[in-house]
């Protein structure tokens, strides 16, 4: 199986392609528009900052690639966030692959969401095997509010998606590749599609 | 719900797992990548690795033990020692770091904690504070907790929250090897009048001490080191204790 890393220079991919290695399968990165469109499985990565990291996409060309895509995507974290059609974080446009955009917690609750939290509502083969309220690993200050492409649940102050869905996209706001056996096996539903 | 976190805190000198009693008397406690993989099955919720050699060839060494780390642990870790710089941060999260911790260089120089964030995102930035009370009042101390300043650790903490840090580890050195419990009325004050959130560290001397900290103390998450290298507490009956205590874990 041919795994692609989407590469454009924002945070630790490192982990995700060393996940992906645990679970006994190979990944590369690259920021090669062949390489992506050719990929079986494509994972979108992200941390950092929203409109930064959207410059990067947009300087590299992948912003029109990557909702063009056919195969199986999965954004993490701000990939996810990327998908969206807007973040509050530095006033980015994204890729509007899901119809919602991305706003910032309330003060209520301390920013940015630190840990471990839990997944409920699962509605997606991507949760395959995963019982209700597992816990999963956030790292997070901005979030996408529950919306008709949510296909996981999780609470911090107010509901938010912990993961969203549409067709061949999707897209988890936790960190899989450090989400010990519970994101092994999310990863692995994704390659195994 | 959001769970409050134990993590297991691995010093490392040379490559290898230390763990210093006060900082100092230093005791080998074991190969870290072998150690880490044994804490993330053990229930550990994230790691902190701590260098604290001083050769030549430190930042190598520390790259290729994140490396080796990542390679093997699938729960987060940060790491932290004498970070200084944005190129010793980007070489260590290339190399597979979740986040690293800052201490002294932030106290020199406070721009390096915005550059970092502009760089790289609150979400991978710790700032580690380490304070000893004087004269009844916290001030925040350098290097291993040697040196003392005239900084307020409150002031200090207010500082590093509002250049972007994500997250605030606190040491006591009144409490660090004392094992009689976490300094949690400066935890509380901190997890008060800040809203990013607060690591406990210093002080864990048994469950008790942890269950405290998260109740009296507010923090978000307690770190410790000797109790876990030497098997004094493990983290799955420590996790079954906080639970009786209706405080939220993961396990």
């Amino acid at each position: 199986m041919n795994i692609v890393i989407i590469n454009y220079g924002a945070g630790n991919i490192q982990s995700i392609k060393f996940a992906i290695e645990r679970l006994g399968y190979q990944a590369i990165l690259s920021d090669n528009e062949q390489d992506i469109s050719t990929a079986d499985k494509v994972i979108f990565p992200g941390v950092g900052e929203a409109g930064s990291a959207m410059a990067k996409l947009r300087s590299s060309g992948l912003e029109k690639l990557v909702p063009q895509l056919r195969q199986p995507v999965l954004g993490i974290c701000l990939g996810m966030q990327l998908m969206c059609h807007s973040s509050e974080e530095g006033k980015t446009q994204g890729l509007g692959i899901f119809d919602t955009e991305v706003v910032k917690f309330p003060n209520r609750v301390k920013v940015p969401q630190i840990g471990w939290n839990q997944i409920e509502n699962l509605k997606s083969p991507l949760f395959q095997g995963i019982p209700e309220k597992e816990h999963i690993y956030l790292v997070h200050s901005f979030y996408a509010p529950i919306c008709k492409e949510t296909i996981a649940e999780s609470e911090y102050g107010l509901r938010y998606s912990a993961a969203l869905g549409k067709d061949n996209f999707f897209g988890v706001q936790f960190h899989p590749e450090k989400s010990s056996a519970v994101g092994s096996q999310i990863l692995r539903n994704f390659l195994e599609m | 719900m959001l769970t409050k976190r134990i993590i297991p805190c691995l010093d490392i000198k040379n490559g290898r797992t230390v763990k210093g009693i006060n900082f100092l008397d230093l005791r080998d406690a074991g190969d870290p990548v072998e150690l880490a993989q044994r804490y993330a099955g053990a229930g550990a919720d994230e790691l902190v690795f701590l260098d604290i050699s001083a050769t030549e060839e430190r930042r190598k060494t520390l790259a290729d033990l994140v490396y080796h780390v990542a390679e093997k642990v699938n729960i987060p870790f940060t790491v932290g020692g004498g970070i200084s710089s944005v190129e010793d941060v980007d070489i260590l999260l290339h190399n597979g770091a979740d986040k690293v911790s800052i201490n002294s260089a932030a106290v020199k120089n406070p721009r390096l904690i915005n550059d970092l964030v502009a760089k790289f995102g609150s979400q991978c930035i710790v700032v580690a504070i380490d304070a000893k009370m004087i004269h009844g009042e916290w001030k925040v101390h350098l290097v291993g907790g040697k040196v003392p300043t005239e900084l307020d650790l409150f002031k200090w903490a207010k500082e590093v929250e509002s250049r972007g840090a994500g997250e605030i580890l606190f040491t006591s050195m009144d409490h660090d090897g004392t094992k009689n419990g976490f300094a949690n009325d400066a935890l509380a004050r901190l997890s008060t009048e800040l809203n990013i959130p607060i690591i406990a560290s210093g002080g864990a001397g048994n469950s008790h001490h942890f269950v405290e900290t998260f109740i009296k103390g507010k923090a978000d998450a307690a770190l410790a080191a000797s109790v876990f290298h030497f098997k004094e507490i493990e983290i799955n009956d420590l996790k079954k204790e906080l639970r009786a205590n209706g405080i939220p874990v993961r396990l």
